[in-house]
């Protein structure tokens, strides 16, 4: 049953991706790949991950179609038909799937108990986590507590990146608030 | 879009919401799937709609910028701020136990600031990047 299901997300998938490539409008792309990360976050739900699912539907699948949409509004919504075939981009990007493809075929099956990630500080995080730190959910214990650091990396990244589009994107409207013809340049 | 009005209307019925389901992702996060980061990312979504919808100057009404921007640092500074106070209080950064009187409420405590620091940032981000680049002209 999961298989029969893993395969229809697989070719839908395929199809969506397809469709990005082929499809001229950007308001459809805009919305197909919402539709791919939706996609994603079903792949995930069935591989159990269901914290990375609900960040790729709300990440990918929301906040990132919003923001693609409000672009779109700034510029034309038809791609232009590239004037020449390009050849080279395409022979790299197969050269490098097939690459990760046959490195695939080293990793260890999904679900191995005996896989290395596994072995490692997984079975102390599952059997230590909720009496140390009392969190039902040990994802939540292990981004939280266990890997504080790395998630304090992760928000430190996220506000690097906000204050980078400040300074990039911001100056415009500075320029327009002295002409004063915004309302909310006083503040 | 603000003349349309079954838009303005579901906005207006969605976003308490999409709020309300952002603020139960915030903290629930312990107990089932979710976190700061997703609850910040649904947070800025529910306010991002109503820009949508209503215009920007409507969403700078509700959401000044110079208030978003402010809590773009106050997130990261209310994470790493745990992490000072749990060495100040003698044990290693961002070691949550000595945060309460037994560990468990330490930690309990302590996971609960530091993915409201998470969501705080987040949010606020997703609102600034939304407010920059709608507030750009053609």
């Amino acid at each position: 049953m999961i298989l029969a299901i893993d395969i229809a997300l697989l070719v839908l998938l395929a199809i969506v991706g397809l469709a990005v490539i082929r499809v001229r409008n950007l308001f459809a792309v805009a919305m197909l790949s919402g539709l791919y990360s939706f996609l994603m976050a079903s792949l995930f739900v069935l591989m159990d991950a269901v914290d990375v699912a609900f960040t790729e539907a709300a990440v990918g699948a929301g906040i990132s179609t919003v923001l693609l949409l409000s672009v779109l509004s700034l510029t034309k919504s038809r791609e232009k038909i590239p004037v020449t075939t390009p050849l080279l981009p395409l022979v790299i990007v197969v050269v490098t799937g097939a690459l990760l493809i046959y490195g695939t075929s080293d990793l260890p099956a999904f679900g191995d108990p005996n896989a290395p990630i596994h072995t490692h500080v997984a079975p102390d995080y599952i059997e230590e986590g909720p009496k140390e730190t009392g969190a039902p959910n040990v994802v939540t214990a292990v981004l939280a507590s266990y890997r504080g650091y790395d998630t304090l990396g992760e928000v430190t990244v996220i506000f690097t990146a906000g204050l980078g589009v400040l300074l990039l994107l911001s100056g415009r409207r500075r320029r327009r608030d002295e002409d004063g013809d915004s309302p909310g340049g006083a503040a | 879009m603000r003349h349309h009005r079954i838009l303005r209307v579901i906005t207006k019925l969605t976003v308490p919401g999409i709020l309300l389901f952002g603020l139960y992702v915030q903290f629930h996060g312990d107990y089932g799937p979710g976190g700061g980061f997703q609850a910040g990312v649904i947070f800025g979504a529910g306010f991002i709609l109503y820009g949508l919808v209503f215009g920007l100057e409507d969403l700078r009404k509700v959401a000044p910028p110079p208030i978003t921007t402010t809590l773009i640092a106050v997130g990261v500074l209310l994470f790493a701020g745990v992490g000072i106070m749990s060495q100040l209080l003698g044990a290693n950064y961002l070691d949550y136990d000595v945060l309460a009187a037994d560990p468990h409420a330490g930690q309990h405590l302590g996971i609960i600031l530091v993915e409201l620091g998470v969501g705080i940032t987040v949010a606020a981000v997703m609102m600034t990047i939304f407010m920059t680049f709608a507030g750009r002209e053609r």
